[in-house]
C-alpha cells in the first residue's frame, strides 16, 4: 500500500506545514476579536455616500486616542474602539451622525454595534479553552471505549492517542492559517472561530474513526501472520474512496456557504473548510500510518 | 418487494406532508413560524453584571430571581415583542467577580438608550386616580381585563396623576390579612403623604387609587373612607415572596442586585436579512450540487442518497419550527454543515455494498452486508460527533455557539436516522429485481477499480 509505504513524505509534509503554523503562531500570534479582547466595533452606513474620514478620526479619537476607522465597502465605516459605556456610546453616535450633517445630507444607519467589556471577554476566552480541552478529552476516553477489545498488536489507548495527533494536526493548520491572515490581512479570531475548531475536532475524529474501524474489523477477519502493516494498508485503501467523498460533500457546502453565505459567517467557513481539509488529509495520510510506525516501535522494543 | 414499495411510498407521503407543513406556517402571524435569533431579525442583546458582593450568599439565588422580574417588568414597558431577560450563573467557568450575570435581549430594538436607561433606573411607585363613572364604562366596554394592547392602553389612559408618589411613603412593611391570611404590602406616608393621601381620599371616596409600580398598575382598590392617618394598603393577588419584593422595593427604591452594563450588541435589521438570504441561498445550491455529485458518482444509489437527504432537509427544518431552535447566522451555518455530512452516512453504506459485489455477491446480499457492515463506522463516528456537539453547547460562551451547536446535534441525529432508516427502505424498494448488465452499473458507483 502507498500509503504506508512512503508514510515518511506524508509525515514531512504535514510536519512542515505545522512547522510554519507553529512559527506564525510565534512570531505573530492571533489577532483577538472583540469578544475575547473586549473593545467596541461599530458598522455604520451611510447610504448616501460618507464623510470624509479623516474628519471622523480625529473627532473619535478625542473619546479614545486607541479608535480607528476603516472604510468598508462603498459606503461602509467599521469603527474600532475600547468598551464604551453609554454616555461615551452617544458621544460616539453623535460624532458618526453630526459628520454627516455637515458635508452630506445623508442619514447615517448604524448596522451593528457591539460593545464587550473586558470581563465577559476574558470569560469567553476562558470558556474556549476549557471546551477544547474537554472535548479532547472526551474523545481520547471514548476512542479508549470503542476499541477497547483491540489490543493487539497495539493496544487500544495508542488508537486515542494516534487519534489525537492527527486532531492537533488538523486543528493547528486552520490555527497557523489565521495567524499568517491576521498578520497580513487583519483577519481576527472570535468565538465562532473557535466554534469552527471544536467541528473541525469532531470532524477530524469522525474521520479516522471510520479509518480505525475497518483495520478493526480487518484484523479479526485476518490471519494471525499477516503484517499490521499490510492490514492498515488495505484499510486505508477500503476507506479511501469514502473519505475523499465525504469531505467533497462538507467542503462544497462549506464552499458554497463560503461564497453566499454572507459576512457573518465567512471567516467561519474559511477556517472550516482548511480545518476539514487538513482533517481529510490526516485521516488518510497521518492517522492510520501513524498506527504502523508506533507498531513498529513497540516490536523493536521487544 | 411490494411492502418495500408500500412503505416507501407511505414515508414520501408524510414527508411531502411535513414539507407542506413547513412550507405553509411561514409568514407572520402563521402557527410555526421559524424562530430567528437576533443576529438574523435585528435588535439589541445587552449582558449586565450582577454585582452580588454584598449580599449574604444565601440569598443570592432569590436575589437574581428578584432582579430578573423587576428587569423583565421593566423592559415589558416597551412593548417589544417577546423579550428575553434571563440569569446566567457560570460559577463553574468564571471568576467569582463574573459569576452571575443578566441578559438582556430586544428583539427588533435598535436604539436602546431609552431602554437601556430604564433597566438601570431605580423602580418608581406612584398613584393614580380613575373615577367610578370611567371604571363602570371601562368594564361595560371590555370583555376581559387584559383582553388587547389597546384596550390596555385606553385603560391606562384614563387614570389621572395624583403627584403622590413613592418618595412620599416613609415605610413599607408586610403584612397578613387576619381573616384570609393573604400577604399584602402596608404604606405608612411622610408628612407630605399623608397630607396629599388624606385629600385625595376625602374628594374621591366611591372612586379608584391605582398603584402603579414602574408604571404599570399592581393594585386598584377603591377609596372607600377618607384616610388621614396616612396608612395604606396595597393588597392585590400576590404572592408572600412578591409582597416581599415589593416592600423592597418600595423601601429601597432600587434593583435588588445592582448592576452594570458589559456589553451591548446591536444588530441592524439589514444585516439580519442578508444574513438569512445568504443561508437560504447557499443551502440550496449546496443542496443541488451535493444531489449532482451524489447522483453522478453513485448511480441509483445515489439518486435515493438524494432522496434521504431531502426527507432530512425537511424534517430538520419541521424540528426548527416544532421545539422550536433559534436560529442564528451560526446556526444556519450548522445546517448547511449537517446537508455535507448527512450524505457520509450513505457514502459508508454505498462504498460497502461496491466492495461486497466484488467479492461476487449478488445485488440483495450485497445490499444487506453494505448496511450491516457500515453500521460500527457510522454509530462510532457520529458518536464522537454528538460528543463535540454536547460540549459546545453545554460551555459554549454565547447564544451563537449554542444556536450552532443544537443545530449540529440534531443534524447528526436526524441524519443517522434518515441516512439508516430512509436510504435502506428507498434502496430495497427500487432496487433491481435481476443481475444484468444495466442493473450492475446502476448500482456500482465510481471508477471500475479501486485504488
Amino acid at each position: 500500500m502507498w500509503v504506508i509505504n512512503n508514510r515518511k513524505i506524508f509525515y514531512t509534509a504535514s510536519g512542515i506545514l505545522v512547522l510554519i503554523s507553529f512559527l506564525s503562531l510565534i512570531f505573530w500570534g492571533l489577532k483577538p476579536g472583540i469578544d475575547f479582547a473586549g473593545g467596541t466595533l461599530i458598522e455604520v452606513q451611510y447610504p448616501n455616500g460618507h464623510p470624509d474620514q479623516s474628519a471622523l478620526s480625529v473627532k473619535l479619537s478625542q473619546i479614545d486616542p486607541g479608535a480607528s476607522i476603516r472604510p468598508s465597502g462603498s459606503d461602509e465605516y467599521i469603527v474600532r474602539m475600547k468598551p464604551v459605556d453609554q454616555t461615551e456610546k452617544s458621544s460616539v453616535f453623535g460624532v458618526l451622525n453630526a459628520s454627516e450633517s455637515t458635508s452630506t445630507n445623508s442619514q447615517a444607519v448604524i448596522k451593528t454595534f457591539d460593545s464587550i467589556g473586558p470581563i465577559l471577554g476574558a470569560e469567553a476566552l476562558r470558556k474556549a479553552y476549557v471546551s477544547i480541552i474537554l472535548v479532547i478529552i472526551g474523545i481520547v476516553i471514548f476512542i479508549t471505549f470503542a476499541f477497547r477489545k483491540v489490543s493487539l498488536p497495539v493496544s487500544s489507548w495508542k488508537y486515542g492517542l494516534t487519534a489525537i495527533i492527527a486532531l492537533i494536526h488538523d486543528v493547528i493548520i486552520p490555527v497557523g492559517a489565521f495567524s499568517i491572515l491576521g498578520h497580513f490581512a487583519g483577519y481576527e479570531v472570535d468565538t465562532l472561530f473557535v466554534t469552527a475548531l471544536l467541528v473541525i475536532l469532531g470532524f477530524s475524529v469522525h474521520d479516522t474513526i471510520v479509518v480505525f474501524d475497518r483495520v478493526r474489523e480487518n484484523l479479526k477477519l485476518a490471519s494471525a501472520k499477516k503484517p499490521f502493516g499490510e492490514v492498515v494498508g488495505e484499510s486505508i485503501s477500503q476507506t479511501f474512496t469514502r473519505s475523499i467523498n465525504t469531505s467533497l460533500t462538507t467542503l462544497i457546502a462549506l464552499v458554497v456557504l463560503y461564497i453566499l453565505g454572507g459576512s457573518t459567517t465567512e471567516h467561519f467557513s474559511l477556517a472550516l473548510i482548511i480545518g476539514i481539509a487538513a482533517g481529510t488529509y490526516s485521516s488518510i495520510f497521518i492517522g492510520s500510518p501513524l498506527l504502523v510506525t508506533l507498531e513498529r516501535l513497540q516490536a523493536k522494543k521487544k | 418487494m411490494l411492502k418495500h414499495r408500500a412503505r416507501a411510498v407511505m414515508v414520501l407521503i408524510v414527508a411531502a406532508a411535513i414539507g407542506y407543513f413547513v412550507y405553509t406556517t411561514n409568514g407572520v402571524g402563521s402557527s410555526h413560524p421559524f424562530r430567528l435569533g437576533l443576529d438574523l431579525s435585528g435588535g439589541t442583546h445587552l449582558v449586565y453584571q450582577a454585582d452580588i458582593s454584598k449580599l449574604a450568599p444565601a440569598d443570592v439565588g432569590d436575589s437574581m430571581t428578584a432582579l430578573r422580574n423587576d428587569v423583565e417588568r421593566r423592559v415589558n414597558i416597551f412593548g417589544v415583542s417577546e423579550p428575553l431577560v434571563q440569569t446566567e450563573q457560570g460559577a463553574a467557568l468564571s471568576s467569582k467577580e463574573s459569576a452571575y450575570k443578566l441578559i438582556v435581549e430586544l428583539p427588533g430594538v435598535t436604539n436602546v438608550d431609552e431602554a437601556v436607561k430604564s433597566i438601570g433606573a431605580t423602580p418608581s411607585l406612584d398613584f393614580r386616580l380613575i373615577t367610578a363613572k370611567d371604571m363602570n364604562a371601562f368594564q361595560a366596554s371590555s370583555t376581559s381585563f387584559t383582553s388587547t394592547t389597546t384596550e390596555q392602553a385606553t385603560y391606562l389612559a384614563l387614570f389621572k396623576t395624583t403627584g403622590l408618589n413613592g418618595g412620599m411613603v416613609g415605610k413599607a412593611t408586610l403584612e397578613f390579612n387576619t381573616t384570609t391570611n393573604q400577604p399584602s404590602v402596608g404604606l405608612t406616608f411622610n408628612s407630605d403623604g399623608r397630607t396629599l393621601f388624606d385629600q385625595i381620599t376625602k374628594a374621591h371616596i366611591g372612586d379608584y387609587l391605582g398603584i402603579f409600580l414602574d408604571g404599570t398598575p399592581i393594585s386598584v382598590p377603591v377609596i372607600r373612607d377618607e384616610i388621614a392617618d396616612g396608612k395604606a394598603e396595597i393588597s392585590g393577588s400576590f404572592t408572600v415572596d412578591q409582597a416581599k419584593e415589593l416592600v423592597r422595593n418600595i423601601n429601597f427604591g432600587a434593583l435588588p442586585v445592582p448592576i452594570t452594563l458589559i456589553s451591548t450588541q446591536t444588530i441592524g435589521p439589514s444585516l439580519g436579512q442578508a444574513a438569512v438570504n445568504g443561508g437560504i441561498k447557499a443551502g440550496f445550491v449546496a443542496f443541488i450540487i451535493i444531489a449532482l455529485f451524489l447522483i453522478l458518482w453513485y448511480r441509483l444509489p445515489g439518486f435515493v442518497a438524494v432522496v434521504a437527504l431531502g426527507v432530512y432537509t425537511v424534517l430538520m427544518l419541521a424540528l426548527f419550527k416544532l421545539i422550536p431552535v433559534t436560529l442564528t447566522a451560526a446556526g444556519i451555518a450548522g445546517f448547511i454543515i449537517t446537508i455535507g455530512m448527512a450524505v457520509d452516512a450513505n457514502i459508508l453504506i454505498f462504498e460497502r455494498m461496491k466492495e461486497e459485489l466484488n467479492r461476487g455477491r449478488g445485488i440483495w446480499d450485497a445490499m444487506h452486508e453494505g448496511f450491516a457492515r457500515a453500521w460500527t463506522s457510522i454509530r462510532d463516528s457520529n458518536i464522537s460527533s454528538i460528543i463535540t456537539g454536547v460540549i459546545l453547547y453545554e460551555f459554549g460562551s454565547t447564544s451563537i455557539v449554542t444556536g450552532f451547536a443544537l443545530v449540529f446535534i440534531i443534524g447528526v441525529l436526524v441524519s443517522m436516522f434518515s441516512a439508516i432508516t430512509v436510504s435502506r427502505l428507498f434502496l430495497y424498494a427500487i432496487a433491481p429485481q435481476t443481475q444484468t448488465r444495466l442493473s450492475e452499473f446502476l448500482i456500482r458507483n465510481g471508477f471500475k477499480r479501486s485504488i
